[in-house]
């Protein structure tokens, strides 16, 4: 597909003010603001309950604001239907928290789905068959390097296999955004590390824009510092002046509010005893 | 007071709303044929036998209690007619779908509700499908073809298990008197309300099981919940419909 994706610098997703009530008292997103810009991986920090979750929901109109504007791709989606919706939500890949993987259906059948079900993708009405996308399917299975488990259920895959599952699935349409909630979390060190280093690939191989909701400090600390060397097949420590550095951003959100938004190193300098908790900076670890 | 009453109301409104889209979605494409089947084979064929028990001693049931009252008036050779015409208008219709809510209402509530908590609900919606066209339209199709057929079964098996107490068992009336009169005893009315009601509990049965399961929050324990909830509501409102259905008939 021809698109100008590095080129021309875009904001792909935006949020003006937005808030989200639900029955509790306290809302669940207070006046949120922020843009994601063409090219840029947006790191989501907070504790449990703190709104991460229900901002991607937003994004991806899931959940309906209770009053602000959401730009997708620089077009106003505040008040699109659900048909709208359809159509922007295939150029957005998305991993669940939960997974989101279909129970009843084989990991082929799960990588394939959007590539059978969106619209774009169907030819005067028709969707594609299973067949026909078997190749887009196996390479981004390959990318995840699962491309052995095809015929698999996702009850027969471990937890990290699962994710890795659901990342093929949210690549496999070649996405312009792509929101990963909670990639790593309730996994060991060493897949959680495999699971940022997949990110790591994914952006450098399609220049991808992301957003990734994590507790972890050291999930934001891999994406801002390292890259990926296609010849050795590893992640490399960035030079200290590298522009992809720059185009990690973090933010921190706390009880529904946006506490932060800044770099790595605004991050670690940060002196209040909430944002600390998420960055890498030395009080943190003496505390 | 007003609070009290607002809650019930908004899960009406979304009861009617669900049961509008679902409908509409019906004769829309995509059509999702396979998972249609998939739900009538479930439901239909899956019920078959429990139905079929269950229709049998009903009958049973109906014509030994008959049995006592008929023989004081010196009305036996009445037994046929009575138990076809309480079979067909009410305790088929009834007993059917109290029992298919019991399977099918917690079955589907169950499967959504494990469905929404584990975003299966989201994913479905963000990667290009509308659940309530993949999840909910089928099994509200699947079951109103399915829960008459069942009714009619069961109704007619219950009549067999009258004809067993009635004739080999109390010998109470001959064969051919006892099938004779089950039948002409049978009107167009008795036969509209038997297969009105089912259509009817078909779709409070769906849509009230995919309702609470679509509906489910608070993770496994949501999931429990929303079944419980789900099988409660759905018996209810098959007793109060069959209520207002018998009135109407009543006065016909
Ligand atoms: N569908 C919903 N209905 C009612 N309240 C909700 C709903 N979804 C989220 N909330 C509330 O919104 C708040 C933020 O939830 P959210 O899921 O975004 O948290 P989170 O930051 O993703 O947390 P975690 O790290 O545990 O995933 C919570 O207080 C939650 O109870
Ligand atoms: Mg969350």
């Amino acid at each position: 597909m021809a698109r100008p994706k590095a080129n021309a610098p875009r904001c792909i997703l935006k949020f003006e003010d937005v808030s989200l009530q639900f029955d509790q008292p306290r809302p669940a997103l207070d006046r949120v603001s922020f843009e994601i810009w063409s090219g840029e991986t947006r790191i989501i920090l907070g504790a449990a309950g703190s709104g991460k979750t229900v901002i991607m929901k937003i994004a991806l109109g899931l959940l309906k604001p209770t009053s602000g504007r959401v730009s997708v791709m620089e077009q106003d989606v505040t008040h699109f239907d659900e048909r709208q919706w359809y159509d922007v939500r295939s150029h957005i890949g998305v991993l669940f928290q939960e997974g989101g993987l279909f129970d009843s259906l084989t990991i082929e059948e799960n990588v394939a789905y959007p590539l059978l079900n969106q619209a774009r993708f169907m030819t005067a009405g028709k969707k594609p068959t299973l067949d026909s996308v078997r190749p887009d399917v196996q390479e981004a299975l390959n990318f995840v390097e699962l491309g052995n488990t095809l015929t698999k259920f996702p009850s027969e895959l471990s937890g990290g296999m699962r994710r890795r599952v659901g990342i093929a699935r949210g690549s496999v349409a070649d996405p312009d955004l792509f929101l990963y909630d909670s990639p790593t979390a309730g996994l060991d060190p060493i897949t959680a590390n495999t699971i940022i280093a997949l990110l790591i690939k994914d952006r450098e191989m399609r220049n991808s824009t992301a957003a990734i909701i994590t507790h972890r400090f050291q999930d934001g600390h891999l994406m801002a510092n390292f890259r990926y060397n296609p010849e050795k097949d590893c992640l490399e420590k960035l030079a200290a002046d590298s522009p992809i550095r720059e185009r990690t951003k973090f933010m921190v959100m706390n009880e529904g509010r946006l506490v932060f938004e800044g770099s790595e190193s605004a991050l670690d300098a940060s002196q209040d005893p909430y944002i600390s908790k998420f960055s890498m900076n030395p009080a943190r670890k003496a505390s | 007071m007003l609070d009290w009453l607002k809650s019930p109301f908004l899960t009406f409104q979304e009861f009617v709303l669900l049961a509008g889209r679902a409908t509409v979605n019906a004769v829309r494409r995509p059509f999702y044929g396979q998972d249609l089947f998939l739900q009538m084979d479930t439901i239909g064929v899956g019920s078959l036998p429990i139905t079929v028990l269950i229709g049998f001693f009903s009958g049973v049931i109906m014509a030994l209690q008959m049995s006592r009252a008929l023989s004081q008036y010196g009305a036996t050779g009445q037994v046929g007619q009575i138990t076809a015409i309480t079979l067909v208008r009410e305790m088929g219709p009834v007993l059917t779908a109290l029992l298919i809510a019991g399977r099918n209402a917690s079955g589907i509530a169950s499967e959504l509700g494990s469905m929404k908590v584990s975003e299966q609900i989201d994913a479905m919606r963000a990667l290009g499908t509308d659940p309530v066209k993949k999840l909910v339209t089928p099994r509200l199709l699947a079951m109103c073809v399915t829960l008459p057929l069942l009714t009619i079964i069961a109704d007619f098996v219950g009549i067999v298990g009258g004809y067993m107490v009635a004739v080999p068992l109390l010998r109470l009336t001959t064969g051919s008197q006892y099938w004779n009169n089950a039948w002409r005893s049978l009107e167009y009315n008795d036969i509209a309300q038997g297969l009105i009601k089912p259509l009817l509990f078909a779709f409070i049965i769906a849509l009230v099981g995919c309702l609470y399961g679509m509906r489910t929050t608070g993770g496994t324990q949501g999931v429990g919940r929303a079944t419980t909830q789900a099988v409660v509501v759905a018996s209810v409102w098959i007793f109060i419909v069959t209520a207002l259905v018998t009135r109407i008939f009543v006065n016909l």
